[in-house]
Formats: structure tokens, C-alpha cells, sequence
């Protein structure tokens, strides 16, 4: 499979009356066409600014620096224009709440259809029709029916289904959907997971899936990033991050999942707390809470492979020193 | 009412059912102002005599069959004087609110969306507009240009467009934080169409409210205007100036006075009922207050 999505050294910052806060620091990351991409992190580690920046959609005061290419495309950089051109039609997004996210005054349908017309010169009627079909896709009843309704008439679920054809219509190559199920409720959540799962199957669409759920990662991805503070982490084969998490950052997060085995009223968490990214500690940004905190972590670990495809961003790890002195490489093992 | 009907972006009988006239006020006001309205535009068919018409003979005649209202100092029909006078003040109040509206909505949605120096270039003016005393400002334009019903409608109009610019700026701030407008910037839609298919829509309510009380007090201002001789000239008359004229025979003939300024509590009433109503559906978080 080819690479559809390339970050390389992906820094974002907002100013801010207290400094610039950087959201995201250096991250640089591959996503090949076809495949359902994990993010993982808590709130407020740089997810979502990650998304809004590959949509070109953060706000006045942020920076950007590195580069991201899409396709054959860098996206950095791009006029405001060419960027509204591939928005909705080349990249779209899911959003986290499907209560907020639809425009109350404005029938569930024609905000399906806006999105092919935004980006197609077609007639109202055929847009019409596109949008009653996608509709249908999304596993929507009677879509004819329901076309001219407002929001408001639609439960959770369905105006989840909405906004997912909405992101759907023009068969973008790059879906980013921030949080898609957070907001819905378990069974509705196991819908949209089979949904996104069935359309990455018709449609051959690459699939970033932000979300701090576990669950939801272990279901559906074929592959996760673990991001904290900014800083992308650990990347691994889904399988792999569950079974053999290398970062302790990873590591902590895992073990901080209730399990059935687990005396009832304790949760295990992980001690400290998230380091405020106006200044953020140098080098590696767990290292404030890490149990295996050396004098090495004072400077960034680059993110190297430790075997195969899993990546991984700490000084614990030989392929990381390696990576970082390539003159001192005595034993191989990198690939 | 199309905006009205606009705003709440549905089908418009749904909207006139669940809005203006679902409350008690809402439907008060329109009953009232329909009726005003059409005496307004049919006042030449009622009214029985010409309303300027001088007769010697009926000086300050109290109120009979023959002058309902009675008749004034110069022995004119005061109920047909009023039936004109009421076209005038109505025009004038509600030219003047709507040119405000056509002015002041753009500018307020445009400087409320884009923020930044482009929200300070729009804003700053319409600031100190709004931080002269409104009388004094109408005085001091009329003062420039001259006195005159349309020019009392522009003065007019100046008032209110900073009122609503403002009324309208604010809401298109909490509008323009919502996520659908975000999701409408992440499906492509141009900025031109987000502004006019999401963002108006949802942020025009406040302003329609604020624009239906203010017509009411459009028919004050315009009276206090007229009453000091700065807005519609004789021979044609307004509310106010019929106010004016009744001033002197107070005391003799309190109906010349009465009449008029009943009209004016009338409609400033009807239309803060229907203000209310509208309220009650467009606005229902009280954000333009």
C-alpha cells in the first residue's frame, strides 16, 4: 500500500497571553491509504489541533511548521482557496457531536447536498438525488421522506449518520473523524464502528480515527499513534500496542484500564499530571511522570523502530539511541 | 414578516403558527397592527372629508356624527387628519427601520464573522454613532439637510443602524463559536454561502425582535420630531404635528391632542405586543436583552 498521508516534524502553537503554547510538538507520522489510523491520547494532548491542521481549519493564532503532504500535495502552505477545495471534497471530518454539528435551521438533506455543491458544478436536482442516495448508505429509513426534516427530528444516532454521509459525499481519500462515537451511546457506538468499517471497505477511504476510547481502538483499527502532551509516542500495529506496549506512557495508559479482575472502588492512574505546554519540560514530555526517567530524557527522543512497524519515541529503547548517535550503531535490528 | 420566516428557516405556515401567534401578546399585536396597517393604506377610502380642508363655520367642534373626532383650530376634520397623519408616521417609521435593518444587519453579520480589524473597522464607527444622544443626533442631521418626512426617515434610520448592527454582531459571535459552523468550513462551503446560509439564519432572530420594538419607537421619534416642526412640513401632517397643533387649544378642545396621541400609544403598544411574541419564538435565551 502506498502512503497517503505523510507529517514530518509537525510542530502547532498558539499564542496566548501566558506564551505560546505548543499543542503539537514535532510529530512526524505516515498513514498508508486504505487504513483505519488510530490517534490516541487524552484530552488536550494536540489530537484534535493535529485534525483542524490538516484540514487548515485552526484559528488566527496558531503556527504551523514541518510539512504534510497529502497525496502528491504538501498542505502546508496552501492558499485558503485551494484549501476549501480539497476540505469536504479531498479531506473531510466527523464530527464529535452530531447535536451541535448539524446547522439547526437547515433541512438534514440540503446540508448533505451543500457538500457536493460546494465542490461539484452540478444541478440542485442531481445534488438532491447524491444526497438522498448517501442517505440510504448511511443506513438512514426512508430518506426521501426525511430529506427536508431539521435536525432537531433526528435521535443521536441518525444525525450521527448524517454528518458521516456529509463527510461520505464526495468520496473524499482521507476521512478524519474526530471523537465519532464519544457523544452516542454503546449500541449506537457498535453501529457507527461497522458503519465507518463497511464505507472503508466500499470505498477504499483512509480513516484517522481520534479518540481517547480504547475500546473503540482495539475494534476498528488497523493501526494507533499514542500522542501525550503533543508528542506522538508509540505506533504500533493495534495488536501490537495492546500485547507489547514499549512506551511507558503507553504502558501506564494500558494498565490504567479497569479490568474485571480488578478490586472494586480502585483505578489505577498514572501520578502527576500533564505538564503545562507553555513550558513544557525539554525533551521528552513524559518524563515528568515516568518511572524510568534518565538524564537522557532532557533531550528528544526521536521516534525509531523498535521492531518491524512499531515505533517508538524513549531512550529505554536501543533502536531509539541508535536512531539518535546512527555513528554509535553497534547491533543491527532497525529496519 | 418574510424575515420572520426566514429566520426560523422552516415552512412559513409552521412558523406563523408556532411563532407570532402562538402567544397571547403575538397575537394581540398583529390583530392591532393589521388593522392599523390597513387603515393606513386605505385612509383616502375612510376618511369622510379632505383632511385639510379649512372650514370657517366648524372652529374646535367637539366630536358628533358629523366630526367624529371633532374638528381643530382651523375647523378641519380631526378623525380624517389623524387617518392621513397615521399613513405618514407608519411610512416613516417603518422606512426608517427597514432601511436601518438593510444596512445595519450586513454590517453587523460581516464585522461579527470575520472579527479581528475587520470587526474593528466596521464596529468603531457605528460606536460613536451610537454614543450620541439619539435626539440630538436626528436634531443635528435635520439641522444640516433640512427638515422633511424623508429626511426624518433617515434620521431615523441613523439611530437604529448602530442599534442593530450591534444586536446583530452579538449574536453572529455566539453563532460563528458554534461547531455546524466549523462542520459547514470543514465540508468545503464558501465563506459567502456560510454567512448566508448558516450564519444568518441562526443569528438574525435578535435582530428581528429589536427591529419590531424599535418600529414603535420609530412612531415616538418621528411624533418629537414633527411636534418641533424638524419633520414632515404642513401641508401634509403627521401624529406630531398634529400633536403641535393641538398644544395651543389644550384646554378648549382637548380632542385635537387626544386623538393623535391615542394613535401614537396604540401602535408603540401593538407593536411591543408583537416584539414580545416574536421574542418568545426567535429569542428564547433573551440574548437581545
Amino acid at each position: 500500500m502506498s502512503d497517503l498521508l505523510t507529517l514530518r516534524h509537525v510542530d502547532v502553537g498558539f499564542a496566548t497571553d501566558e506564551g505560546t503554547v505548543s499543542a503539537v510538538s514535532d510529530v512526524s507520522l505516515t498513514v498508508e491509504e486504505g487504513e483505519i489510523f488510530g490517534l490516541v491520547g487524552e484530552s488536550g494532548c494536540g489530537k484534535t489541533t493535529l485534525a483542524m491542521a490538516l484540514m487548515g481549519l485552526l484559528p488566527r493564532t496558531a503556527s504551523v511548521a514541518g510539512s504534510v503532504r497529502f497525496g502528491e500535495r504538501e498542505l502546508f502552505g496552501l492558499e485558503a482557496e485551494e484549501f476549501r477545495q480539497l476540505r469536504g471534497d479531498r479531506i473531510s471530518m466527523i464530527f464529535q457531536d452530531p447535536m451541535t454539528s448539524l446547522d439547526p435551521t437547515f433541512p438534514i438533506g440540503a446540508q448533505v447536498a451543500e457538500t457536493i455543491t460546494a465542490h461539484r458544478d452540478i444541478s440542485k436536482q442531481a445534488a438532491r438525488a447524491r444526497a438522498l442516495a448517501l442517505l440510504g448508505d448511511v443506513g438512514i429509513p426512508e430518506a426521501e421522506r426525511r430529506y427536508d426534516d431539521p435536525p432537531h427530528r433526528l435521535s443521536g444516532g441518525m444525525r450521527q449518520r448524517v454528518v458521516i454521509a456529509t463527510a461520505l459525499a464526495n468520496e473524499p481519500s482521507l476521512v478524519l473523524a474526530d471523537e465519532p462515537t464519544t457523544a452516542l451511546d454503546v449500541t449506537i457506538q457498535s453501529q457507527m464502528l461497522d458503519l465507518l468499517r463497511d464505507l472503508r471497505g466500499r470505498l477504499r477511504t483512509t480513516i484517522v480515527l481520534i479518540t481517547h476510547d480504547l475500546g473503540v481502538v482495539a475494534q476498528i483499527c488497523d493501526r494507533v499513534g499514542v500522542m501525550y502532551a503533543g508528542q506522538l509516542v508509540e505506533v504500533a500495529p493495534v495488536a501490537d500496542i495492546f500485547r507489547t506496549p514499549r512506551h511507558p506512557y503507553t504502558q501506564a495508559l494500558l494498565a490504567a484500564l479497569p479490568s474485571e479482575h480488578q478490586e472494586p472502588g480502585s483505578l489505577r492512574v498514572i501520578s502527576g499530571r500533564v505538564p503545562n505546554l507553555t513550558s513544557p519540560p525539554p525533551g521528552c514530555r513524559f518524563s515528568t511522570r515516568c518511572p524510568y526517567v534518565m538524564d537522557e530524557c532532557a533531550t528528544v527522543p526521536p521516534l525509531a523502530h523498535e521492531t518491524g512497524e512499531h515505533l517508538i519515541a524513549c531512550w529505554l529503547s536501543e533502536a531509539t539511541k541508535e536512531a539518535a548517535h546512527p555513528d554509535h550503531a553497534s547491533t543491527g535490528g532497525a529496519a | 414578516m418574510s424575515v420572520a420566516v426566514v429566520a426560523a428557516g422552516g415552512k412559513p405556515r409552521a412558523v406563523w403558527r408556532r411563532g407570532i401567534l402562538a402567544s397571547r401578546k403575538g397575537r394581540w399585536g398583529f390583530a392591532i397592527l393589521t388593522v392599523l396597517a390597513l387603515i393606513a393604506i386605505f385612509a383616502p377610502l375612510l376618511a369622510p372629508h379632505d383632511p385639510n380642508a379649512i372650514d370657517a363655520t366648524q372652529i374646535l367642534h367637539a366630536p358628533s356624527l358629523a366630526h367624529r373626532f371633532g374638528s381643530d383650530a382651523l375647523g378641519r376634520d380631526v378623525f380624517s387628519r389623524v387617518l392621513f397623519a397615521y399613513r405618514v408616521s407608519l411610512t416613516v417609521a417603518v422606512g426608517s427601520t427597514l432601511v436601518a435593518f438593510l444596512v445595519g444587519v450586513p454590517l453587523g453579520l460581516y464585522a461579527g464573522y470575520h472579527g479581528g480589524w475587520v470587526d474593528t473597522a466596521i464596529m468603531r464607527p457605528i460606536d460613536m454613532v451610537l454614543a450620541l444622544p439619539a435626539m440630538l443626533l436626528a436634531v443635528a442631521l435635520i439641522a444640516i439637510i433640512g427638515p422633511g418626512s424623508n429626511i426624518a426617515t433617515l434620521a431615523i434610520a441613523v439611530i437604529y443602524m448602530p442599534i442593530l448592527a450591534r444586536v446583530v454582531r452579538s449574536s453572529t459571535l455566539v453563532v460563528v463559536s458554534q461547531t455546524y459552523i466549523e462542520a459547514a468550513r470543514a465540508r468545503g462551503t464558501r465563506t459567502r454561502s456560510i454567512i448566508a446560509r448558516h450564519v444568518l439564519p441562526n443569528a438574525i432572530g435578535p435582530a428581528i425582535v429589536q427591529a419590531t420594538i424599535l418600529m414603535g419607537f420609530a412612531i415616538q421619534i418621528e411624533a418629537a420630531l414633527s411636534f418641533l416642526g424638524l419633520g414632515v412640513q404642513p401641508p401634509t401632517s403627521s401624529l406630531g404635528s398634529m400633536l403641535a397643533d393641538g398644544r395651543d387649544v389644550l384646554t378648549q378642545a382637548p380632542w385635537v391632542e387626544v386623538f393623535p396621541g391615542l394613535a401614537i400609544a396604540i401602535t408603540v403598544l401593538a407593536f411591543n405586543f408583537l416584539g414580545d411574541g416574536l421574542r418568545a419564538r426567535l429569542d428564547p435565551k433573551g440574548v437581545s436583552e
